[in-house]
């Protein structure tokens, strides 16, 4: 049985991913999801009728039991906003500092 | 992983009966505490101290992100490792506290003094909140996580963030970038079950006395049945899951690990219920769940269900789709269960169809890493966790070197399914058709419950897991057998309907069994009074007096 995922399928799910693999960890992932997809394959081995809706999600929500929108009003806490911007990596007066974004010059 | 020798199913051996035992606070449920507290004979910081007394014999070093290779030291296998960190200080100044409140004549809350261990994939503000990941190693929590906040509100006193697989990736704890890794109090050669094994160790050996983990496939359940203790996931939408680092946003349920089922609906009271910062958290009234738990099961519908008892699962080298029984001693434990219910008056239904049980692991490959791979492009190295120190060229460049760098092989592996299987051209193939499945499983739970259908279900018994903890190392790096570990948990996911795991013996080796009970949406009401009254049944058996190995040892 051939793999589901190639060499070359799999260096472009890499891409999309945002990674970078060393060979050894490429080899090792990319056998494991051929391994998963013999698994997954038994869904398409089962009839699904058309009629049976997709479940996003099990338990029914409807309305009833749904909280209801809040006002769409900031709540400011000066405190919280200086503790989230204690875990970045870069600051800058109170702005994420990043490296050069990719860009084309027009 | 699945086989087992002929056995003895009667006469369970149990080794660590005749050691000399002596219950400290540390190792009484969260409702004895609180009596003896309220009664004024012991104090929050005498309970505190008692745990930390054990932690020092038992826990070991602090675990760190050091590559894998570097880590074992001698000792390390002799010791539990349940924490990620520990917040000693911070513990004592809360029972001193309490304390306090006591003394004014004040009411501290339900679970007053009860040490409380936090899988550390929950938020707790000023607490180092990790995910078990080398991304989130030095990121600290600006707030906390909601169940959290409500049980700490009822008087839990946090002791320490519990070890888990990384991002709770995993069903044995071997995952996390922090080792050691937890280790099975009854057999510290086997994985605790993950991914909240921390959790489930720390409560089984009296490092914490409850704890909050969560369940996305039966991370709580499974935990809890290798470690012998009550593990319980609500109803999707009874805890709110804010202040939680997601994994799978559509499956993932906080819930109590605990040494009985009273704690575990102490719990349940503290933390259920809407939540203005979680549209998800469902505004369905609350029972007090404690009020019904000793009305017995006398007139219970009880089901069981044949495809409970097997197990459908790919051949690790073929591929080739195979059924095998479960671990015999298993099966004689539900069925004697079974029995025992049934003589205490319930009702046992025979023959309950799920008939699509089978594929929930391979609609759970598909929908979980969609979940997970959306919910990991968050970490970037821009807002919080780890950015690269390497020169990069440009933003592209840092996200890809920075999540090379901190993201271990589990998150990886479901990044990149999670790409492949929603992707333009395979999502009919794949993500449409496994929530199509989710629907027909859904369906199994609905016919089984339906109060005017063939089987009118209260519960279903079934077992938790195929078998009982298995070696460290046994399974892990095999990413699809670790993964069916879940099978007989992680239909009541997909359905979002409520599942306990409650201690129901010992194996022929002296590990526990987990007797699982699924009960309809919002009904874990009927869930814990089955539980409870199996408790009470068997309160007097041998197997009930057995503790962890590791507590027999002379500290």
């Amino acid at each position: 049985m051939s793999d589901t995922i190639s060499p070359e399928l799999f260096l472009h799910l890499v891409e999309l991913a945002a990674l970078e693999l060393t060979s050894e960890e490429g080899e090792y992932l990319r056998g494991q999801l051929n391994g998963q997809l013999k698994a997954i394959a038994e869904l398409e081995r089962v009839p699904i009728p058309d009629d049976v809706p997709p479940a996003a999600h099990g338990v029914a929500f409807p309305a009833a039991i749904r909280p209801a929108l809040r006002a769409d009003e900031a709540k400011v806490d000066a405190s919280l906003a200086e503790r989230i911007l204690k875990q970045a990596p870069e600051i800058d007066e109170g702005y994420f500092v990043v490296p050069e974004i990719p860009h084309t010059d027009l | 992983m699945w086989e087992y020798g002929s056995v003895e199913v009667n006469t369970p051996i149990l080794p660590h009966l005749h050691t000399p035992y002596m219950p400290e606070l540390c190792d009484l449920t969260a409702h004895q505490l609180v009596a003896k507290l309220k009664a004024r004979d012991i104090t929050a910081t005498q309970i505190i101290e008692s745990v930390f007394r054990r932690i020092d014999a038992i826990e070991g070093r602090a675990p760190s992100t050091a590559p894998r290779s570097a880590t074992p030291q001698p000792g390390d296998a002799e010791k539990v490792h349940a924490y990620i960190s520990i917040q000693r200080e911070r513990a004592f100044e809360r029972a001193k506290a309490i304390d306090a409140q006591l003394e004014r004549g004040q009411d501290p809350g339900p679970l007053a003094g009860v040490p409380l261990s936090v899988k550390d994939i929950f938020c707790v503000e000023g607490t180092s909140s990790t995910a078990a990941s080398k991304m989130l190693e030095k990121f600290i929590a600006p707030y906390t996580a909601t169940p959290v906040e409500r049980l700490e509100k009822a008087g839990a006193v946090l002791i320490g963030k519990a070890n888990l697989d990384e991002y709770a990736y995993g069903s044995s704890s071997e995952s996390s970038a922090f080792q050691p890794m937890p280790r099975n109090p009854w057999d510290l050669t086997r994985v605790p079950g993950g991914s909240s094994g921390g959790s489930a160790v720390s409560v089984a050996a009296g490092e914490a006395v409850v704890s909050i983990g969560t369940d996305t496939a039966g991370s709580i359940r499974q935990p809890a049945a290798f470690c012998g203790v009550v593990g319980l996931k609500p109803t999707y939408g009874r805890i709110s899951r804010y202040g939680l680092i997601a994994f799978g946003s559509s499956l993932d349920c906080p819930g109590p690990l605990t040494r009985d089922v009273r704690d575990a609906a102490l719990m349940l009271n503290a933390m259920s219920g809407a939540d203005e910062r979680d549209s998800t958290a469902a505004t369905v009234p609350v029972p007090g769940f404690t009020a019904n738990l000793d009305e017995g099961v006398k007139g219970l519908r009880i089901g069981l269900s044949p495809d409970y008892f097997r197990i459908r699962f790919p051949d690790p080298v073929t591929g080739e789709i195979r059924d095998q029984d479960l671990s015999p001693q298993i099966v004689e434990a539900v069925v004697v269960a079974a029995k025992k219910l049934a003589a205490a008056g319930a009702e046992i239904i025979e023959n309950v169809p799920m008939p699509n049980t089978h594929l929930a692991i391979p609609a759970y490959f598909v929908i979980s890493r969609v979940e997970a791979a959306s919910n990991l492009h968050r970490f970037d190295g821009v807002k919080y966790g780890h950015r690269t120190n390497g020169a990069v060229s440009d933003l592209r460049a840092m996200y890809r070197q920075s999540r090379a760098e901190a993201f271990g092989l589990q998150p990886k592996l479901r990044i990149l399914m999670g790409m492949y299987v929603s992707g333009a051209q395979y999502a009919r193939q794949y993500y449409q058709r496994a929530l199509q499945v989710r629907t027909l499983i859904r369906r199994d739970f609905e016919e089984a419950f339906d109060k005017s259908g063939k089987y009118r279900c209260d519960v279903l018994l079934t077992p938790t897991t195929p078998t009982t903890a298995f070696e460290i190392g046994a399974v892990y790096g095999d990413s699809v057998l670790m993964q069916y570990a879940d099978l007989l948990t992680v239909p009541a996911n997909h359905a979002g309907t409520p599942g306990v795991s409650i201690p129901g013996g010992l194996d022929s080796r002296g590990l526990p069994i987990g007797l699982q009970i699924l009960a309809n949406d919002w009904d874990e009401a009927t869930m814990l009074r089955v539980g409870a009254a199996y408790e009470h049944i068997t309160a007097d058996e041998a197997w009930r007096k057995a503790r962890p190995k590791v507590l027999a040892a002379d500290f």
